[in-house]
């Protein structure tokens, strides 16, 4: 396990590094960020001043010896936009985007999953007709869409919460978050409604295919026979087995939760880091962009890990060394 | 009839009182960009600059149209060519109580050119200028030759205390040095989620109507707007065109608009014979034809304005014929909007030469100015129509103005026919003449923005004469004589000048600004 854990973050090293190669020269390729942040009033000196001081003038490999040899001591490079350090500026975003990927997962799980045993049980009954029919839905309308239909629904036309931004944080267990208090659960409602639509379409399918190909089972006919009530044969027994894959593939979601939160942060006006990136992208931040998308690979790289873990636990015929090859 | 009137009055007064009382006096605002730090100094950028309003007087104030009124100091006059002298305000209070006076003007000075990891800083305007303190309430601004513009430039620099000229970015944007004379306090910022300012009401001029001001970013359009119908906030910045009818016709909503300072136009290569995306019919070389002012003239005649305000600006925009809207300082008033006329379009471009038109590409931002890529289309129609066969490409701002600007393999403006805007952030003419219609000039710093490299000796020696002009009335005559030269030899197209949108809901509205600036003292109920 030890061995297996510590390869793996080797590996994962490894990633990261070729990473910030291939996304280090391809946003420094792109476009020229000088001209974003001057003002017009700038005469020529000026301009040139900014490109000296932001590096700009050296070759791009001298550019890149530099910023590995800053990230090699956890400096990630100055944004050019905020003058403070990347690291630091995701950081600071990073726990708005989490309560919400939290909160968007958390929703997924317990609207998808009881749909999904629900349609796998009775597969001929209307209403799983119905969960089956909303959930292509959920899959395939455009997530801004979307997004703007909840505002105009919830925020506009019933008013019942607010259309934009984050509420009041409310502190619990040293954790700050809007979560804990009623007006930023009004605030996280539709954006983590939002960003879980996807996941709860996930969850439902994955669900019940898992209950439909489990029921038909001989562990199940066996507990039948052996005379155990419904109720225990779906909520131990096949509830169990079929959370193997569930769980792997949410955990796996989870990574894409955060990664892509970006259009329901800008539509939402959510302060975390996917909102930080698309400004960093319109604005060529590349210091914010380059250090952002090396913490998302890092990220994936920890979450398909811990996955592995979890799923060794629930199913004690992985076993953790053999695969790591 | 009075009685009804007044009957409408007591009536809007009563609703007026309600709506007071329920709101206690707080207003939130969506903003559509927001600044990218609360120190003053730090990035010359418009929502910046506008957030700092709130917080720092600048020593001249500039009004709703960019008018110089008396700020911190209530007198600026030159006393001879080289120096200029600031008569300082007395009994105004820092938000912490320290007194204002000279020593705070002096460091700020120091401090604004200076600012560390600063994107774009304000050592533009302060360049070649020393300040001197005379005594407490003077002081001195002194430059090598005569320099008409001490006023403008000296309004765009906030005023910060003492103690704020040794603090850093850090501490403005904690709020500890956040410490200025303006009308509103600093309360709290949370980048990318709201700044809260909190009145000033020791302020020395007249104190504000809103106890508090809530500033959100909403940066997406459609959700600012649904946050205005939800109610979360009470107005907007930065009302998308197309929501401009819908928002019209909705009685719970107050529209305010006005005219910016930003004129949109169109630039063309004037200085190289074989210009990268001008071709022949067919694809082949030719002699680049917009070097010729007939050629530079149909295409301007070709341009119906009123159709791109009508059509592409839905009607929120006006058709413009030189630099800067009527009313700005240095406006000719002899300019005209030029008239569409696509016949006598064709027959300029026949005389020159060029009876079967060419090719030609339209390059543009796409992500910079309201509506700018459907702009460059109608251009490109409207230019075919006359034979110019016309091609348009857009980018995004972060990639178009670098190859705009820089983007040929000498260093070279690398397009050949390009839609730009230009906001006149002085508010008043020398600021684009000297800017977009100057020779480039690298070591003058004249030019900067002249893409289309248009080169013209008489209009340059106008524009330098009034540029040493201490005499505002004579300036004012060489500043229209300029402009008058530089759309006579089509040194660019303009074509309009952008409208503003600001929404609210009913009750309040907004005193719209040239500048482009969201004021919470410009919110009035009505």
């Amino acid at each position: 396990m030890t061995v297996f854990i510590i390869r793996r973050l080797l590996q994962a090293l490894l990633v990261v590094f070729m990473m910030s190669v291939i996304v280090f020269f391809g946003v420094n390729i792109v476009g020229d960020p000088v001209y974003m942040l001057v003002s017009p009033d700038a005469d020529q000196a000026d301009i040139e001043a900014a490109i000296s001081r932001l590096g700009l003038d050296r070759p791009i490999w001298e550019q890149y010896g530099l910023f590995l040899k800053g990230a090699a001591q956890g400096d990630l490079g100055n944004s050019f936009i905020f003058g403070e350090p990347a690291l630091k500026l995701i950081l600071h975003h990073m726990p708005a985007t989490m309560e919400l990927a939290f909160s968007a997962l958390f929703l997924a799980i317990v609207i998808g999953i009881p749909l999904g045993l629900y349609a796998g049980l009775y597969p001929d009954s209307r209403l799983s007709k119905g969960i089956m029919a909303a959930s292509i839905f959920g899959f395939s309308l455009p997530t801004f869409w979307v997004g703007l239909m909840l505002i105009m629904l919830f925020a506009v036309e019933l008013q019942w919460v607010p259309a934009t931004g984050r509420g009041d944080l409310g502190s619990f267990l040293g954790i700050q978050s809007s979560i804990f208090t009623l007006d930023g659960l009004s605030h996280i409602f539709l954006p983590a409604l939002n960003l879980a639509l996807l996941k709860i379409s996930l969850a439902i399918r994955l669900t019940r295919a898992g209950v439909r190909e489990a029921m038909g089972l001989d562990y199940v006919k066996y507990a039948r026979a052996k005379g155990l009530s419904t109720r225990r044969i779906i909520f131990v027994h096949v509830m169990k087995n079929i959370m193997i894959p569930v769980v792997t593939v949410m955990g796996l979601e989870f990574g894409s939760l955060i990664g892509f939160s970006v259009v329901t942060e800008t539509i939402f006006a959510w302060p975390g880091m996917g909102k930080l990136l698309i400004d960093a992208i319109l604005q060529l931040d590349r210091p914010v962009v380059v250090a952002y998308l090396m913490i998302i690979v890092l990220f994936f790289v920890l979450i398909n890990l811990i996955v592995d873990i979890l799923y060794s636990i629930l199913d004690p015929r992985v076993r953790l060394q053999d695969q790591g090859a | 009839m009075r009685k009804l009137t007044t009957a409408t009055a007591v009536a809007f007064g009563i609703l007026a009182m309600g709506a007071g009382a329920a709101s206690a006096e707080k207003l939130t605002i969506g903003l559509a960009s927001e600044p990218t730090s609360l120190d003053p100094h730090f990035h010359n950028l418009g929502p910046n600059n506008a957030m700092s309003v709130h917080i720092f007087d600048r020593l001249i104030a500039q009004d709703e149209k960019q008018r110089l009124s008396p700020g911190l100091a209530v007198s600026w006059q030159p006393i001879d060519d080289l120096t200029w002298e600031f008569k300082l305000r007395e009994g105004v209070k820092f938000h912490d109580g320290s007194d204002f006076n000279a020593d705070d003007v002096v460091c700020t000075m120091a401090r604004a050119p200076v600012v560390p990891n600063s994107p774009s800083g304000y050592g533009t305007y302060l360049k070649g200028k020393e300040v001197i303190k005379i005594d407490d309430y003077t002081v001195h601004f002194k430059t090598a030759a005569p320099y008409p513009l001490m006023g403008n430039d000296i309004s765009t620099i906030p005023v910060i205390s003492e103690q704020g000229c040794n603090s850093t970015t850090e501490d403005f944007n904690a709020g500890t040095a956040a410490i200025g004379t303006g009308p509103f306090k600093f309360q709290s910022y949370k980048p990318g989620e709201s700044i809260v300012l909190t009145r000033n009401d020791d302020y020395w001029g007249e104190n504000a109507i809103w106890s508090e001001v809530e500033f959100r970013p909403i940066t997406s359009g459609p959700s600012r707007v649904a946050s205005l119908l939800a109610g979360d906030v009470d107005m907007i910045s930065g009302v998308p065109t197309t929501d401009i009818t819908t928002l019209k016709g909705n009685d719970a909503i107050q529209l305010s608009q006005g005219v910016s300072n930003r004129v949109i136009y169109l630039h063309m290569d004037q200085f190289r014979e074989n210009s990268p995306f001008v071709k022949a019919n067919g694809g082949g070389d030719i002699k680049n034809p917009l070097m010729d002012v007939r050629v530079r003239k149909a295409i301007s005649m070709a341009i119906s304005r009123d159709a791109i305000v009508d059509r592409v600006m839905e009607g929120v925009a006006i058709p413009a014929g030189q630099l800067l809207p009527e009313g700005f300082f240095g406006v000719s008033d002899k300019l005209d909007v030029v008239a569409y006329d696509p016949d006598g379009a064709k027959a300029l471009l026949a005389e020159a030469g060029y009876p079967d038109g060419f090719e030609l590409t339209i390059h543009g931002p796409n992500d910079r100015y309201i509506n700018d890529a459907k702009i460059a289309e109608a251009v490109a129609q409207m230019l075919t129509r006359i034979g110019i066969k016309t091609a348009v490409e857009t980018m995004p701002r972060s990639v178009y103005f670098g190859r705009a600007s820089k983007g040929s393999p000498d260093g070279l403006p690398e397009f050949s026919f390009i839609l730009v805007g230009w906001g006149a952030g002085s508010g008043e003419a020398s600021s684009p003449l000297k800017s977009l219609i100057h020779t480039y000039d690298k070591d003058a710093g004249f030019g900067s923005s002249n893409r289309g490299r248009h080169s013209d000796p008489d209009t340059d020696a106008l524009i330098e004469m009034a540029l040493s002009t201490v005499d505002d009335a004579k300036r004012q005559d060489l500043l229209a004589q300029a402009t008058e030269q530089a759309i006579e030899n089509v040194a660019i197209i303009p074509t309009h000048f952008q409208v503003n949108t600001w929404a609210a809901k009913k009750g309040l509205s907004y005193i719209a600004r040239t500048d482009e600036y969201t004021l919470a003292t410009g919110v009035v109920k009505e």
